[in-house]
């Protein structure tokens, strides 16, 4: 598509820390609320107060940090970027500059069509979110903002990743898999619909083979993977017409008109940025020694990769299924509660990366919101196997128990589903339908055997399902023969 | 060192301030003088020094992770030179 350029791609993701309170004060951190219910004298910035670190989000970027593969910083510290703008109430957040607590990370990626591939990641450092402008109606037309300052304070990691992505397909596989990390460790919901993850998207291209990057322009607070992979294909294009037409790429910020489908310079004043960092005096060093890391070091779970691995050994499901399964913890969780009540992990794979994974989509809902339990789905399968409803019936019982989350149990028996298997019962279905279906008979009769596929429907037919295939079968054909 | 006259205008606007022509003068000559006077630090011998962020010698102080009252939204408001549906009315901001 960039015949001629290669594109590189630098991300910022921002996570918000799931802390129960901000990063330095005791209000409660919590998304939404009523306006400006969440502030106190430190978080709005007033004269004479003094933050003091939560000793929670240090903790959570530590492991952050070692689920991300980073070094730990021994030695940390906080400083002022200092700038103008209604959300921040001091006129500067309190972010770090030089001594991060994270640095050279790297993350393993499965892009969709490509090579598994490294992703490197800089630092991840930790700051303070800042506050949220209201406007009523149209922002162009409005004459004022309103601000709620509950946001502000809210502990938020912002991770910075090497310049190692090159395809929109990288750049959403990498997103994907730090948010299925972040999840994992239970340090950010990483709810992307209410910003507590959002990404700045920097974009450059230069010609294959140079070993100099492009100019970049930045898209910021981008929050739905879909408007990332979007403006992916969409900006190193005109960044390539640009310069085939002679002109220069603008450094600078620009926003993702969805709508639109284009991306648009923002009408920022020319003048860079000068955020004058400096130490922030308020705020003592942080010194992170060994116990600490491995203290945190203990708390980490299996993650994904380790946990995808171990299904592809231990239980023999197919890597891709593995894959699916594992991105998603609450996923991954219920697939361990059902396997652990029944053995055939291929066949709860099978379920839970068809039906179960459709309705979910069709529903728009997560794991966590399923009414039926794991040993639902367990008892589903058993049915199955022991003959008492067939795999016809077993999607009927699974969409009801997905609907209801009434046991399979409850549901064969309200609905009559139970697998018609007595031989006699079945005799006399087949019997009529013999009976009806004269003319098929004579075709079997004169050779054309395929004809008991049809006849094998009219009695599945005229049982609603029901009726043990097997054992049709079989009836069918020793009254045809016979 | 020396700092002119654009210097002077540059850091007074990041810092939203409004100097006249003459104060400009004034800060131009006085901010270097500033400088100079602590440039006289560069003349000492720092090899062996560490660099220093914070002049105090704390570190690690942390506070519990444990919710405690808000202020009241009124009390907050309070001191708001205007306000409209319980936030802070600011003029519009063009980015």
């Amino acid at each position: 598509m960039l015949d001629g350029y290669e594109m590189t791609v630098g991300l910022e993701i921002h996570a918000q820390l799931d802390t129960n309170t901000k990063i330095f004060c005791s209000c409660k951190n919590e998304f939404g609320g009523e306006p400006n219910t969440h502030t106190c004298p430190i978080c709005l910035g007033l004269p004479g107060t003094l933050p003091v670190l939560n000793e929670k989000a240090v903790d959570y970027i530590i492991k952050a940090g070692l689920a991300l593969n980073c070094e730990i910083a021994t030695f940390s510290k906080f400083d002022r970027k200092n700038y103008f703008y209604a959300d921040l109430p001091k006129a500067y957040q309190i972010s770090q500059f030089d001594l991060p607590f994270c640095e050279d990370g790297e993350v393993k990626i499965n892009p969709e069509g490509e090579e598994e591939m490294i992703v490197g990641i800089t630092r991840i450092h930790l700051e303070e979110d800042a506050g949220k402008l209201n406007h009523d109606g149209d922002i162009s037309n409005a004459n004022s903002s309103l601000v709620d300052y509950n946001r502000v304070g809210t502990p938020l990691i912002e991770i910075v990743s090497e310049p190692d992505i090159h395809s929109p397909a990288q750049a959403i596989a990498y997103l994907k898999k730090i948010r299925s990390i972040l999840e994992y460790i239970g340090v950010s919901d990483c709810d992307m619909s209410q910003g507590s993850m959002r990404a700045d998207v920097n974009i450059s291209i230069a010609p294959v083979g140079s070993d100099k990057l492009g100019t970049r322009t930045e898209l910021k607070n981008m929050n739905s993977f879909k408007a990332i992979e979007k403006a992916l294909y969409y900006e190193p294009k005109r960044q390539k017409k640009v310069l085939e037409s002679g002109g220069e790429i603008v450094q600078g910020t620009m926003t993702w008109d969805d709508e639109a489908g284009k991306t648009r310079a923002m009408r920022s004043k020319e003048e860079a940025h000068d955020y004058r960092y400096f130490p922030e005096p308020d705020l003592v060093p942080v010194v992170v020694d060994d116990q600490w890391v491995a203290k945190i070091k203990e708390e980490i779970p299996e993650l994904p990769d380790t946990r995808q691995k171990r299904y592809v050994e231990e239980l023999g499901i197919p890597e891709y299924d593995a894959g699916v399964i594992t991105a998603d913890r609450q996923m991954a969780d219920f697939f361990e509660g059902v396997v652990s009540d029944y053995d055939n992990a291929k066949a709860v794979s099978n379920w839970m990366m068809g039906d179960f994974l459709r309705l979910l989509n069709e529903e728009d809902i997560t794991i966590s919101e399923v009414k039926f339990e794991p040993k639902d789905l367990a008892q589903m399968l058993k049915l199955m196997d022991d003959g008492i409803i067939s795999s016809k019936i077993a999607k009927t019982v699974f969409e009801e128990m997905f609907a209801t989350g009434k046991t399979p149990d409850t549901i064969v028996e309200e609905k009559g589903l139970k697998q018609i298997s007595d031989s006699s019962e079945l005799e006399n279905i087949v019997s009529k339908v013999l009976e009806e279906n004269q003319s098929a008979v004579d075709d079997y009769n004169s050779g054309n055997k395929n004809v008991i596929g049809f006849l094998v429907g009219q009695t599945m037919k005229a049982t609603r399902g029901k009726a043990n295939p097997g054992m049709v079968n079989k009836i069918l054909r020793e009254k045809l023969e016979g | 060192m020396k700092i002119d006259k654009e210097t002077v205008e540059k850091v007074a606007h990041l810092a939203r301030l409004e100097v006249n022509e003459e104060e400009k003068d004034t800060f131009a000559h006085q901010l270097s003088d500033i400088l100079d006077h602590a440039e006289k630090l560069n003349e000492l011998d720092t090899d062996d020094v560490e660099p220093t962020a914070h002049v105090l010698p704390i570190k690690n102080v942390f506070r519990e992770d444990k919710v405690e009252d808000s202020l009241d939204r009124e009390l907050a408001l309070s001191n708001a030179p205007d306000k409209d549906k319980g936030m802070f009315k600011v003029p519009k901001i063009v980015e």
